[in-house]
């Protein structure tokens, strides 16, 4: 155990000390906060008056720049878990570049333990930044528009903590694979520019064909930006029910991903909390046997 | 003496290329072993199956006695090694390196903190101890690689190439604190090299090609055998050269005699002593012994 806490604390003092890659991490986020208020706030905001317009609805500017920033807040931070967990996992890349990797295989340390030790620190460093951002992300809620409870943010924070896990795992297992920082730097890059797309942050399942959508329904990212979706919009969505028909509510809450539906079956929140925590065991699990497998073959 | 590493048989393929071909060797106690070859002749390879980080297809490996396929965690504390590529975190301090690499042995605490104090006594890296290794020298880097390599007081400390790309300076001085370290401690070290100058000073020598062992012995015993003695004589003239009865090639201001032995160079000087007023007499190189081994493979198979 304590072997292990030196492993992590090594992995976690280095990505820290290493300035382009903590800053770059903590500024992406940032960045795409700053690119979503300025270019896509405008664009939510006058689909949503559309909307009730169109609906013969009156609604306040206030539940309309809430329901503005929690989708902006919710695609942020669900695309952040995952691209940032990608960008943290370097090191385990890096340390095959440098020889570490080989070099700490020639003492008594377990590739299991060392494997271990990668996901921990990499999860550490990843919510670390995606709090930040979190934060970040409620201060530009709470002058925009504030609905959301103390229950909405402590079940964001709980979404943030199972999407980090399950983006450190599956960058895990991808990473274990890659050998040279160009593989790296293309792996990161596919990931930051498609996983908004696929897991419906840049935009939701509903616009999309049903072909697509069924296919990405598959993918369990997606099951965990409609959570964060729903705690991050539910309060705005909340007060709105106030003035709006249940029919309003539930075609708004199909339109932004609230409620999604795999092949027409409605899922439910719960059931998107089972499908998250399964993926992450899964990933987890892939991620140990391929450290066993690796063991055998070469040892 | 002691064995402390002996290899049977030892064979490794990668897919058609067969990196080490039925190689047997040992290592005594205490003994400055030195493994020769070009890049690619199969050193690393044999290293890394020594280190239990790579599979063997065949053979037998023993370390201090034990079997590497029963035991390889004994093994892996009684081996420290020193890559050519330096591996420390260079945005770590020394002490932060150290106290790493003490973890993944299990030295904690108390007994860290005295190796530590021990080891930056005898390799003299206090000075620099609290300092980021990114911003060490060459050669205050290549002490603290050697000390990382035996925080846990290893029986054999395996130098894999480690002067391979140095400055002169800092070759000397990773030379200077190895040969102290064997005063000190009597430590085995096994050292894989391409620079045969640092073969000369060693207990016993290798030599691999292809994966096959091609030579071994003592430095001088390779000398002998390998590779020829000169004797040049300064200041005589063709005719003169002629006299002495030998192949001669001319040199700048004499003649060069290569000559099978130093006795032979004896019976010229006692036959002609009017003609060896300034002569000198060489001894055959490393590299010579080298270039004859491996030559004599490439012309006509093994020695």
């Amino acid at each position: 155990m304590k072997t292990l806490f030196a492993c992590v604390k090594r992995n976690t003092i280095l990505f820290f000390k290493d300035k382009g890659l903590f800053f770059t991490s903590l500024i992406t986020p940032l960045i795409l906060l700053v690119l979503y208020s300025t270019f896509l706030s405008n664009v939510y905001k006058d689909s949503y008056t559309m909307i009730f317009e169109s609906q013969g609805l009156s609604i306040s500017k206030e539940i309309v720049d809430g329901l503005a920033g929690g989708q902006l807040m919710s695609s942020l931070l669900a695309v952040s878990c995952v691209t940032v967990s990608f960008c943290s996992n370097m090191l385990m890349v890096q340390d095959k570049v440098t020889g570490a990797h080989k070099d700490m295989l020639i003492t008594p340390l377990k590739r299991s333990t060392l494997g271990l030790s990668y996901y921990i620190s990499t999860t550490i460093s990843t919510l670390i930044i995606c709090l930040v951002a979190l934060v970040a992300c409620l201060i530009y809620v709470a002058i925009v528009g504030w609905y959301m409870t103390f229950i909405d943010v402590l079940l964001t924070f709980v979404d943030i903590l199972l999407l980090v896990t399950f983006g450190t795992a599956l960058s895990s297992v991808i990473n274990y694979f890659l050998s040279s920082q160009g593989q790296i730097s293309a792996v990161g890059s596919i990931v930051s520019s498609c996983y908004g797309f696929i897991c419906g942050a840049y935009m939701p399942l509903s616009q999309l064909g049903e072909g697509l959508r069924n296919a990405f329904m598959f993918l369990p990212g997606t099951y965990g930006t409609a959570l964060i979706r729903n705690h991050a919009m539910g309060g705005a969505i909340e007060e709105l029910s106030k003035t709006a028909s249940p029919e309003i509510i539930k075609a708004l809450k199909d339109t932004i991903d609230c409620n999604i539906y795999f092949f027409d079956q409605s899922v439910d929140t719960s059931v998107m909390y089972v499908v998250v925590i399964a993926s992450i065991v899964v990933l987890l699990g892939a991620y140990v046997l391929i450290n066993k497998f690796a063991k055998k073959s070469k040892k | 003496m002691n064995e402390v590493i002996r290899i049977c048989n030892l064979h490794k393929s990668f897919k058609d290329v067969h990196a080490v071909n039925d190689l047997s060797f040992k290592v005594n106690e205490g003994e400055l072993f030195a493994f020769l070859g070009v890049n690619g002749a199969g050193k690393s390879t044999t290293i890394s199956i020594i280190c239990s980080t790579l599979k063997k297809d065949s053979g037998k490996v023993y370390v201090d006695g034990i079997d590497i396929d029963t035991d390889s965690y004994q093994i892996k504390q009684k081996i420290g090694v020193v890559f050519q590529n330096s591996v420390l975190d260079k945005s770590l301090t020394v002490r932060q390196n150290l106290t790493f690499r003490a973890a993944l042995y299990g030295i904690f605490n108390k007994e860290l903190q005295d190796r530590i104090e021990y080891l930056s006594t005898i390799l003299e890296f206090k000075d620099f101890i609290d300092r980021p290794v990114g911003k060490l020298s060459g050669g205050q880097r290549r002490k603290i690689d050697i000390a990382r390599a035996i925080i846990h007081n290893p029986k054999i400390l395996i130098l894999d190439e480690p002067t391979t790309g140095l400055d002169p300076q800092t070759r000397t001085i990773m030379w200077k604190v190895i040969n102290d370290l064997r005063k000190k401690l009597n430590m085995t070290v096994l050292l894989t090299t391409h620079y045969m100058e640092e073969a000369v000073d060693c207990d016993y020598v290798v030599i691999i090609d292809g994966g096959k062992m091609v030579a071994e012995g003592k430095p001088y015993e390779l000398k002998n055998k390998y590779a020829s003695d000169s004797v040049t004589v300064y200041g005589i003239n063709e005719e003169q050269a002629e006299l002495i009865g030998e192949d001669y090639q001319k040199v700048v201001g004499g003649f060069r005699f290569i000559i099978k032995d130093t006795k032979l160079a004896t019976d010229m000087i006692i036959k002609n002593p009017q003609l060896f007023t300034d002569y000198e007499v060489t001894k055959g190189q490393m590299d010579s012994v080298f270039l004859n081994v491996t030559g004599k493979k490439l012309v006509g198979g093994d020695k």
